[in-house]
């Protein structure tokens, strides 16, 4: 009776933490955005206050970006200022074409239409023609998308020409000299060197990674597929069509979906713990104390990591082709009969051969990897430890257990988790060994061994599907983003971010 | 006492045991992964004529019958005119030293930032490049291509470069973490002495963080020389562009390739590893103390 009541409560109490976790999320959630809310609202209080306070140099700041700077004698960041916001309103309101596409406020208007000129050919009475282009829908979105960044960056820069025109203000009210533009210089190398060592990153950052992604986001939920190619048919918003067709429809994407998605889950699970495992084995044996040449043992393997995927992969796939060397070498040894078939990877008959031999390969590419890990952590096993455990009489084997085992474990787990992620989201092994083979029937896309990613990949960059591209993105993100969240509430280093300092 | 001896022996008996254990394992664990990798070397070197055509293909004995340098020369003279591979090379180069130092700036100065600098917005910094570490690179990776598109840079190194530097200020947190360990009353010593920040950065931090400089360096160089699909993407069908992974993938499953021409990729593989593999184990210390530093701070 108290054994099952006992199991009752550990039950009762894992599921309050899992839901007591979300609400967390939530909790985090409502907050992040009371806050946002707030800030704005203080950012409008402090505009106004400013306003009312400020010398008239602030007061025309509000609507001249510089003015402020000018009136105190700023010359130099004044004009930058007034240069930045007449670059802002010449390119909004001129709204020059790149690629037949308008990038200024009109890329607003598309980005909502996503283009309304279907494009062809009119005949004129006089029997000339002209050819109309047809609107670029795709670039019209991803220009409406920058065109808001730009918005944003703009309401920023005004925001800060304000601000620096009050603290001059406040400056010659508390009888200081306003700064020069030479001490604002010298002051990025000073107080403020985090802005002049973040912005070039931050630049980068917004350009190829944040951009890129919403842009990818919103493509999940237009219809820009291969019958609505960009620049040839229009595009238009879909709403959630691309998603509830995962569940409810009749393509490629609801029928290959829940098996490539447990493929992937089955192949990161294997591949991270074959992978963490035999490291770590490996490592323990190259340690060894009676083990000599450590060294040139622990070279060979890590020559697997030195090398480009590209170069072992393909090499395996070849290695292991039918009448390649393995073949022939099974064939010496007795094992097949000669003039037998050997297809393990691209076109095995049952796709769990397949399956089995990626997840052995892997071990190939990855256990190296983890070897050198455990090496180095086992070089920094806290001494005292052992000498402790001496003192208490342990033997050997005892404190291999007891210590260093539990040791690797506990300073390994984290790692064990952006691997298992880096696992979901691993796109060489098997593009490069199998390219997703063996087919799965039906004319399907997605193949036997597939995973979300390399999936990701056919139907964006062969396909031209990149509505179910994008879906199949966010689903992933979807993934990694809710293994990591619960893996980062456990990881100490997060917690305690700071207890090195 | 005599039970004791024994026990004496046994212990002694199963110390050589696992002794010899042990290196058969390492022995036969050797074999298996250097078995593919000798493999290349070797058909890089193999030349064996079917009807006095040289076989380029995979063929199934192991060991070659025939050695010799034909398929380097293949590989550098290019008759076809399809595969200019020292054109190849000398991309990937000049990609990687500019993706090197760009990149390393960028990481090493955010990893900077974070660990020392006090701002208001550092804790959401911190939060935001989290969330966007878990996107996969796969779903910016169509949408850069119509970015670099929309201003005419697809098919160009300039594109490379970019996209491989450009997100590097993500790539922070080993760096981070060795910052971290640096104490600060180091650096407050120096402010004292009046260092200003920048200073203290590159007179005091820099010079005492050898080891993640080079650990950072090593992967930004290696980068562009591993990376596949980026560079596939991105290049498209620009041959004269590629870099040497695009390159010799394109010459074993290319479509302008008839037959396949494994030899000859397996002798541009041993000139692409030489160098990698050289630069890699020179630097293979600085390399573990980074993995091992970013396992641990997760």
């Amino acid at each position: 009776m108290e054994h099952t009541e006992d199991r009752k409560n550990k039950k009762t109490s894992v599921i309050s933490r899992f839901l007591s976790f979300f609400q967390k999320i939530g909790n985090k959630i409502l907050k992040f955005f009371i806050n946002l809310y707030k800030s704005i609202i203080n950012g409008f209080k402090k505009f106004f206050a400013r306003f009312m306070d400020g010398s008239i140099g602030t007061k025309l700041s509000h609507l001249i970006m510089g003015a402020g700077n000018f009136y105190h004698k700023q010359f130099i960041k004044g004009f930058i200022y007034l240069a930045l916001q007449f670059g802002f309103f010449f390119l909004m309101i001129t709204s020059p074409t790149v690629n037949n596409t308008p990038i200024g406020f009109k890329s607003l208007g598309n980005l909502i239409t996503l283009g309304t000129e279907e494009g062809g050919i009119i005949f004129n009475p006089d029997f000339t023609f002209e050819i109309i282009p047809t609107d670029n829908s795709m670039l019209m979105l991803l220009f409406g998308v920058i065109v808001i960044g730009i918005i944003a960056v703009y309401i920023i820069a005004h925001n800060s020409s304000i601000k620096s025109s009050y603290k001059a203000d406040l400056d010659k009210r508390h009888n200081k000299k306003p700064t020069s533009f030479k001490q604002d210089i010298k002051s990025l190398l000073d107080e403020r060197f985090h802005v002049a060592l973040l912005t070039p990153a931050l630049i980068g950052i917004l350009v190829f990674t944040i951009l890129p992604t919403i842009f990818m986001i919103l493509i999940a939920f237009t219809n820009s597929d291969k019958e609505h190619v960009a620049g040839q048919q229009l595009i238009d918003w879909v709403g959630f069509l691309n998603f509830s067709n995962i569940f409810s429809g009749t393509g490629e994407i609801s029928r290959r979906f829940l098996p490539v998605l447990s493929w992937t889950l089955i192949w990161a699970f294997f591949a991270t713990f074959t992978n963490y495992i035999g490291g770590i084995l490996l490592a323990l044996l190259i340690n060894k104390k009676e083990v000599k040449f450590k060294k040139l043992w622990r070279t060979i393997f890590v020559i697997t990591i030195a090398l480009p995927q590209f170069v072992t992969l393909l090499a395996m796939r070849s290695l292991l082709m039918n009448q390649g060397p393995v073949h022939q070498m099974l064939i010496n040894i007795g094992i097949l009969a000669e003039g037998s078939t050997f297809e393990i990877l691209q076109f095995a008959s049952n796709p769990w051969t397949t399956r089995i031999a990626v997840i052995l390969i892997n071990v190939w590419i990855g256990v190296p990897y983890t070897m050198l890990m455990t090496s180095g952590i086992l070089m920094n096993v806290p001494s005292e430890l052992y000498e402790a455990a001496q003192i208490d009489g342990a033997t050997k084997r005892q404190a291999f257990f007891n210590i260093t085992i539990p040791y690797i474990v506990f300073v390994t787990t984290p790692y064990l988790i952006t691997s298992f992620i880096g696992n979901i989201t691993s796109f060489n092994v098997i593009f490069l060994l199998t390219g997703g083979l063996p087919r799965a029937g039906g004319g399907a896309i997605a193949g036997q061994t597939d995973l979300l990613v390399t999936w990701l990949y056919k139907l964006t960059i062969e396909q031209n599907d990149y509505n179910l591209g994008s879906v199949i993105a966010i689903l992933t993100f979807i993934i990694t983003a809710s293994a990591t969240l619960i893996s980062y509430r456990r990881s100490k280093s997060f917690k305690e971010e700071d207890a090195f300092q | 006492m005599i039970k004791k001896e024994k026990k004496f022996r046994s212990v002694k008996a199963s110390k050589l045991s696992s002794t010899i254990f042990s290196y058969i394992t390492l022995g036969i664990l050797s074999i298996i992964w250097l078995y593919p990798i000798l493999w290349i070397i070797l058909s890089a070197f193999r030349v064996e004529y079917r009807d006095g055509n040289l076989i380029t293909t995979v063929v199934g004995n192991y060991f070659p019958k025939g050695i010799g340098f034909e398929n380097f020369k293949l590989l550098f003279e290019n008759p076809t005119g399809n595969n200019p591979f020292i054109r190849w090379f000398t991309n990937t180069l000049i990609v990687s030293v500019f993706t090197f130092i760009l990149s390393t700036l960028f990481t090493l100065s955010v990893a900077y930032v974070m660990s020392k600098l006090r701002f208001p917005m550092r804790k959401k910094f911190l939060g935001i490049a989290i969330i966007l570490g878990l996107f996969p690179g796969f779903m910016s990776m169509i949408a850069i291509y119509y970015i670099l598109k929309a201003i005419s840079l697809t098919g160009t190194l300039y594109a490379l470069i970019l996209v491989y530097s450009a997100g590097a200020g993500l790539g922070f947190y080993v760096a981070k973490g060795f910052f971290d360990i640096i104490p600060n009353s180091l650096m407050e010593s120096a402010r004292l002495d009046g260092a200003t920040n920048s200073q203290i950065f590159t007179k005091i931090v820099l010079p005492l963080s050898k080891p993640i400089i080079i650990y950072t360096a090593l992967l930004a160089f290696i980068g562009p020389w591993m990376d596949f699909i980026f560079a596939k993407v991105i290049l498209g069908t620009n041959r004269q562009m590629y870099t040497v992974a695009v390159g010799l993938y394109e010459m074993m499953y290319g479509e302008q390739v008839s037959s396949s021409q494994f030899t000859v990729f397996a002798a541009g593989s041993v000139v692409v590893a030489i160098p990698i593999v050289t630069l890699f184990l020179s630097m293979q210390k600085y390399y573990v103390e980074g993995v091992t530093a970013g396992a641990v701070k997760g």
